[in-house]
């Protein structure tokens, strides 16, 4: 158009500050209805921080009402409409939208050096369906309160007071925003990819939200059907889920969980494939394996299909049923150890820089590490028995979800946070965050596999007093974990308001978004950008704060390198 | 901590577990700590390595990183095949033990009924006997047959390291041989909504020798003979105390406490004499008349064809009782009555018996006449 | 899905070699195509799987209660359905012609096929709404609201209520699209009329199915409908329990075990009937009973048969909300057909739209076996 060729008049600082998609356009509605991919996904980057905001004050209050047996802050009721509202936004507001919605949106079309995703208003439409489904969801919680945890198992769901309709149709809406995500990114990776990007040359973070959104097509719509039968059950009595008319509540979990645990994997496969990004870049090494991870990504998602029933092993299924779920659980787990020891590898020999996302992305390891290991205790049948239903089981999912899904997003928004934003962070306070959230975390969960074998069960608002000692340490740890998160949350806040200009490579990055401005203008790239091996490093080489790291040609003379020390400020 | 020696402070505890108390903790407690020292094993190699390669290879003046390691097959091959094998292996002996646990022993088991429903739990045993909490033989096989009246709900004893749902509509069985005689925790594990977390039995679970078992069956078999303590007994036994307190406050529904002979408000704003009509209607049929303030406690089931006219009875005996400051003192406190205490008191069929002679009689020396309480004639 | 492939907003940088159709992130129209219809095949994909799970919980029911679906499956018309197969499979070949003449530019051809789908939905709903509104009236609900079919009050005949209420809509169509035709004509607003139109006739043969519904319903009804009715011993049956079977009626305790689990011993308590809390027949399930040794009376009274009707309405419900849906997007195809919009090169909205169509009709073509011919 034509005001691209006024610009290019311009000197090249004033043309970026003029054509960044931050500020290219001005006012609410360029906003609010925008197109664009980038802006789509700071919006939900700001909303899934919100619910997650909420949803975490909900945790701290839980851990509150723990510090003593007995009720005090809360009654049963109200807390256990906390522990509902808790689950449901962090699951459907939070962790399912969180990396796929807000930084895969914003990533997949520069990864692919493409100007936008394949739908763009189907985007935006899926945006706006997420709000209203989140609006749906708090409006019915806050109503009368939802306290029938987040899983709605009948016949509990179908008789309970309170808004199970309201909330349903949201979980419906919520769905349809996923699903529509999802299609986006199979099509926009499928078509849109550049000349010279094969499949076995695309960043793995791309191969991870393949996956995902090959769960997210493919499950989702199997959990609109369910929550519409059970408002069906609930409105009509159609007696599909519900005993009182001949149905059988262990129906409703089967079809529950064929969605639910697939979604545990749109949970985890993004949050893998940004550790896949991190641990590459940071040690300044191609990834170990690259086609093993890849794979292990899609047999993950694939797997992840076939094991729904063992959340269902006390459920009274047949023994032969109960022992095939058990066998296949287990073939998850093979992946996932082939995951974690490539990222391990992949430091070997390399340099490593233990940049904040590197930091994030080893407590990542760390903590996933112990997540995926009391997964065993909880496939072999045996051992599920006792402490299925208990805090082993909640610590167990909370090493996953949140020692995982969170603190890979985490080490993904400060990874990606110049290119979005533009500008450095405080690495000190960076790295002071992840201590405090690494800190803060296991002492939180490590109890609780303690007072889950002791036999504490799980969504208790009163519990027996031999178990608060555990509990306190618990309840210390979420406070300290949640101010571990507040300082992460002043870091990008003290960037925004003071940090230093980023570069476009500030860590010396090789896939297609670190060749373009930080942040990107809001068409991505003027020129198609060279497409090369996202792993290879070599002709990357670091000048100084300012420039970061430069392609330098291959045949130019070796330049003295200066030492990468990102800029404090 | 003081705290975590304290944990240990039973014997018959570990840190990690509750007492032994049936013949599956041996297998499933040392089937968990050989995952865990596999889990130990590995983590600490991953995270040994994850340190090492961070200190070794960190960037550093004079230290130039070699990209050359990129992939090895020998290497991939052996971290999938070690795991797969040690899964394998965890998967197998996780599915003996399982199969242990669902396959009761042929023949010589001892049945009992399990109900449940919000929330409280009731036992059947095989002689009729109906109680609350649970009494078994110790080293024989039990076996419940549990169903529950309302939603789901789950049988949880952590010493038994036995759990199973309780499914509405469906009959779940499940089997345990206690190895250990004393008192053990029953839990409620699968979430049922407000007093989930109260749906539990405290040392509730008693595993007696053979005698006491069956002494205290037939105790269970014979309710007391005077009606206000047949009420009582009914109240605790027949899953009224889940929803109606005795101390005035509000559960689900309203107390006995105070109620007897007064008027009281409907939801549909009548007012109402709280006399033995309302009350045999409250129980026969629930879903009539709902006191205004309780419309939500539209969850209590008919109890038409369970409770006989004569129990009915019985209870508004009791109710009418309720309005006695001493009484209520005696069976307000906060466990209701223990079995001793409830003897210590006279309440028992002796005592009761005795208690009814005694007042003829001038009840010189007799237990009852101890009792703050009379029940009025 | 296909609309967001269509028309860019133009915030793209240059390009102004692209066709005005081709949306400005594309490369190409060939990509922009493929994109689209990836695009619609992962849409059907989530609309297969959406349909599975009542296709599931239909296997399940049936295989646990075949009884069930033996005797429920009689009260449905299968004249009317197979009518209802037949329209939809004419509507796909007008679909599937549209398609084809979106391809070769022909501008009236396309019209024309996509009113006659339009048309071929409408005829489809009229039907639609006669069976429902039959059933209504003769208490043939989902599990909660069934009547029973043995009650005198069950036989109630003539045309429903419900069928006024539900043909409000289609009337108010005939209405407004009657009224904008006329003023087209007069205006001589050549597009619109071509809109107008065809949406008029769309409301009116909603009419016709209506029409011919109640025509074939009326004849059927007499002779199949009372098809449990006619059987003399049940009816004598009939009167030993008048009611309803509703909570505490039924003493046999024994049934529970149909339920699944409750099969096994049975060496339970001398005193089994003075069963826990609550004996089984107060706790509000009405015990469906044993395979095999049922009468349709019991069938029919054990609530058994609602469960029949759930399913039903739940997979025919989503299935003409999926009509109504398309009915939309073809509407809007309509619009953007008159303003010839479609060529050679740029059909993909009509291609998305048909395969979209196809998936619903080949829904169908399973539901109503299923339903209506299995016995």
């Amino acid at each position: 158009m034509s005001e691209i060729a006024d610009l290019s008049a311009l000197p090249q600082e004033e043309r970026e500050a003029r054509e960044n998609f931050l500020f290219n356009t001005k006012g609410f509605l360029s906003w609010a209805l925008t197109l664009d991919h980038k802006r789509i996904g700071l919006m939900y980057l700001v909303g899934v921080m919100s619910a997650f905001f909420i949803a975490g004050m909900l945790a701290l209050l839980i851990r509150l009402e723990l510090m003593t047996p007995t009720n005090t802050y809360l009654s049963n009721a109200q807390y256990n409409q906390v522990f509902t509202l808790h689950g449901a936004i962090m699951v459907f507001l939070f962790i399912i939208p969180s990396v796929p919605a807000a930084l895969g949106n914003f990533l997949v079309p520069v990864m692919l050096g493409a100007k936008d995703v394949a739908f763009p208003r189907l985007n935006l439409s899926s945006f706006y369906l997420w709000v209203s489904g989140a609006v749906f969801f708090l409006a019915a919680m806050l109503y009368t309160g939802l306290d029938t945890g987040w899983t709605f198992y009948t016949p509990y769901s179908t008789t309970t007071q309170g808004p199970v309709v309201a909330a349903t149709m949201g979980v419906f809406i919520l769905g349809f925003s996923s699903i529509f995500t999802g299609l986006n990114f199979i099509v926009t990776i499928n078509t849109m990819r550049p000349p010279g990007m094969e499949w076995f040359k695309m960043p793995l973070f791309l191969w991870a939200t393949y996956a995902t959104s090959i769960i997210q097509v493919l499950a989702t719509p199997v959990l609109g059907i369910t929550v519409l039968l059970l408002a069906a059950e609930r409105i009509l009595h159609i007696g599909i889920f519900d005993p009182a008319y001949n149905g059988d509540p262990v129906t409703y979990q089967h079809f529950f969980w064929f969605y639910s645990h697939p979604a545990v994997y749109i949970m985890i496969l993004p949050g893998m494939g940004i550790i896949s990004e991190l641990m590459s870049v940071h040690s300044h090494k191609s990834i170990f394996g690259y086609r093993f991870v890849a794979y292990s990504s899609v047999a993950i998602a694939l797997f992840g299909f076939l094991v729904w029933g063992h959340h269902m092993f006390t459920s009274g299924m047949a023994n032969v049923t109960t022992i095939i779920f058990s066998a296949l659980t287990f073939t998850v787990s093979i992946p996932s150890a082939i995951k974690v020891f490539n990222w391990l590898a992949t430091m070997y020999k390399g340099t490593v820089q233990l940049n904040t996302p590197m930091c994030y992305a080893l407590n990542f390891i760390f903590l996933f590490t112990i997540g995926g290991l009391t997964g065993l205790w909880l496939g072999a049948l045996s051992t599920d028995r006792p402490l299925h239903d208990t805090y082993f089981v909640v610590a167990h999912f909370h090493y996953v979800m949140v020692g995982g899904t969170l603190v890979g997003f985490l080490g993904g928004v400060f990874h990606w946070w110049p290119k979005m934003t533009g500008k450095m962070f405080s690495e000190t306070w960076g790295k002071i965050s992840c201590l405090l959230v690494f800190l803060g975390f296991n002492l939180t969960f490590l109890p609780q596999f303690v007072l889950g074998s002791r036999g504490m069960p799980r969504r208790y608002a009163q519990y027996v007093a031999e178990f608060q000692e555990l509990h306190q340490m618990s309840s210390y740890g979420a406070f300290l974990l949640g101010f571990g998160l507040f300082v992460a949350l002043g870091v990008f806040i003290h960037s925004l308001m003071a940090g230093k200009k980023a570069p476009p490579n500030p860590w010396g990055g090789a896939t297609l978004e670190w060749q373009c401005t930080s942040p990107p203008p809001y068409y991505n790239f003027l020129e198609p950008p060279t497409v090369n091996d996202p792993y290879n490093y070599k002709p990357l080489a670091y000048r100084d704060g300012d420039r970061g790291w430069e392609y330098v040609h291959p045949e130019a003379p070796e330049v003295p390198q200066s030492e990468p020390e990102p800029a404090q400020s | 901590m003081r705290s975590l020696t304290n944990l240990l402070g039973d014997i018959n505890e570990t840190f990690w577990f509750p007492p032994k108390a049936s013949s599956f903790a041996e297998e499933t407690d040392s089937f968990f700590m050989a995952i865990m020292w596999i889990s130990v094993v590995f983590f600490v190699l991953i995270v040994a390595a994850m340190v090492y390669f961070v200190m070794k290879f960190r960037r550093r003046p004079g230290y130039r990183g070699d990209s050359s390691a990129l992939h090895s097959n020998t290497l991939e091959i052996t971290w999938t095949v070690i795991p797969t094998i040690i899964v394998i292996w965890i998967f197998a002996r996780g599915v003996y033990g399982y199969m242990d646990m669902m396959t009761p022993p042929a023949g010589d088991t001892i049945d009992i009924n399990v109900t449940a429903q919000k929330w409280d739990w009731q036992f059947q045993y095989p002689n009729g006997a109906i109680s609350d909490e649970l009494f078994i033989p110790n080293e024989r096989n039990i076996r419940l047959r549990m169903r529950s009246i309302d939603v789901l709900h789950a049988f949880y004893v952590p010493s038994f390291r036995a759990k199973s749902d309780v499914v509405p509509g469906r009959v779940t069985t499940m089997w345990f041989r206690p190895i250990m005689e004393g008192d053990f925790d029953l839990f409620c594990a699968e979430y049922c909504g407000d007093k989930h977390s109260e749906m539990i039995k405290k040392q509730g679970v008693h595993v007696l020798d053979m005698e006491s078992y069956e002494t205290k069956l037939a105790e269970l078999a014979k309710p007391p003979s005077h009606p206000v303590y047949h009420g009582y007994w009914l109240y605790k036994n027949r899953g009224c105390k889940a929803c109606h307190s005795l101390d005035g406050k509000k559960i689900v529904g309203p107390s006995f406490q105070g109620s007897w002979g007064e008027t009281v408000q409907l939801s549909t704003g009548e007012s109402i004499a709280f006399d033995d009509q309302y009350v045999q209607e409250s129980i026969y049929k629930p879903q009539a008349k709902f006191r205004s303030g309780y419309e939500k406690a539209s969850q209590m089931p008919s109890f038409e064809g369970q409770l006989s006219l004569e129990e009915v009875m019985s209870l508004t005996a009791f109710m009418k009782e309720m309005k006695n400051e001493a009484f209520i003192k005696l069976v307000s406190d906060e466990d209701g009555l223990t079995p001793e205490e409830a003897k210590s008191y006279g309440i028992s069929d002796e005592a009761v018996a005795a208690k009814d002679e005694g007042s003829e009689s001038g009840g010189k020396g007799d237990p009852a006449n101890e009792m703050p309480a009379e029940p009025n004639k | 899905m296909s609309e967001a492939a269509v028309h860019g907003d133009g915030h793209g940088h240059d390009d102004h070699d692209h066709p005005a159709f081709l949306a400005h992130h594309f490369d190409d129209p060939e990509q922009q195509y493929d994109s689209g219809k990836l695009g619609m095949w992962l849409f059907l994909v989530t609309e297969i799987l959406f349909f599975s799970g009542m296709f599931c919980a239909y296997a399940l029911y049936r295989s646990i209660h075949p009884e069930v679906w033996t005797f429920a499956s009689q009260f449905l018309n299968s004249t009317l359905g197979a009518i209802n197969t037949g329209v939809l499979l004419f509507s796909s070949l007008t679909m599937a012609w549209g398609v084809r003449c979106a391809q070769l530019r022909q501008r009236t051809g396309l019209v024309v096929s996509l009113a006659a789908t339009l048309g071929c939905a409408s005829i489809f709903l009229g039907v639609k709404a006669i069976e429902y509104t039959h059933k209504w009236e003769l208490g043939l609900l989902p599990a909660g609201t069934y009547e029973s079919q043995f009650l005198p009050a069950a036989a109630h005949h003539g045309i429903s209520q419900w069928l006024y209420v539900l043909s409000a809509i289609p009337a108010a169509c005939v209405l407004g699209f009657g009224i904008w035709y006329a003023m087209t004509i007069a205006k001589g607003e050549k597009e619109n009329s071509e809109v107008a139109g065809p949406l008029l006739v769309t409301a009116l043969c909603y009419f016709a199915g209506v029409g011919l519904g109640l025509f074939l319903e009326s004849g059927e009804a007499h002779g199949e409908d009372h098809g449990p009715g006619t059987h003399s011993e049940e009816h004598i049956d009939g009167h030993e329990h008048p009611g309803n079977v509703h909570e505490g009626e039924e003493g046999d305790p024994g049934h529970k075990d149909a339920h699944e689990g409750g099969g096994e011993e049975h060496s339970m308590l001398p005193g089994e009937a003075k069963v826990v809390f609550v004996s089984a027949e107060t706790d509000g399930m009405k015990p469906l009973p044993k395979p095999g040794a049922a009468t349709d009376k019991e069938i029919d009274q054990s609530g058994g048969a609602g469960l029949f009707f759930s399913i039903y309405y739940c997979m025919t419900g989503v299935h003409a909300v999926h009509i109504l849906a398309g009915m939309g997007v073809l509407t809007w195809l309509l619009v953007r057909a008159t303003r010839d919009h479609f060529n050679e090169q740029y059909f993909g909205p009509v291609d998305y739209v048909g395969l979209y169509w196809h998936i619903v009709d080949l829904i169908w073509i399973y539901l109503f076996p299923l339903l209506y011919l299995i016995k």
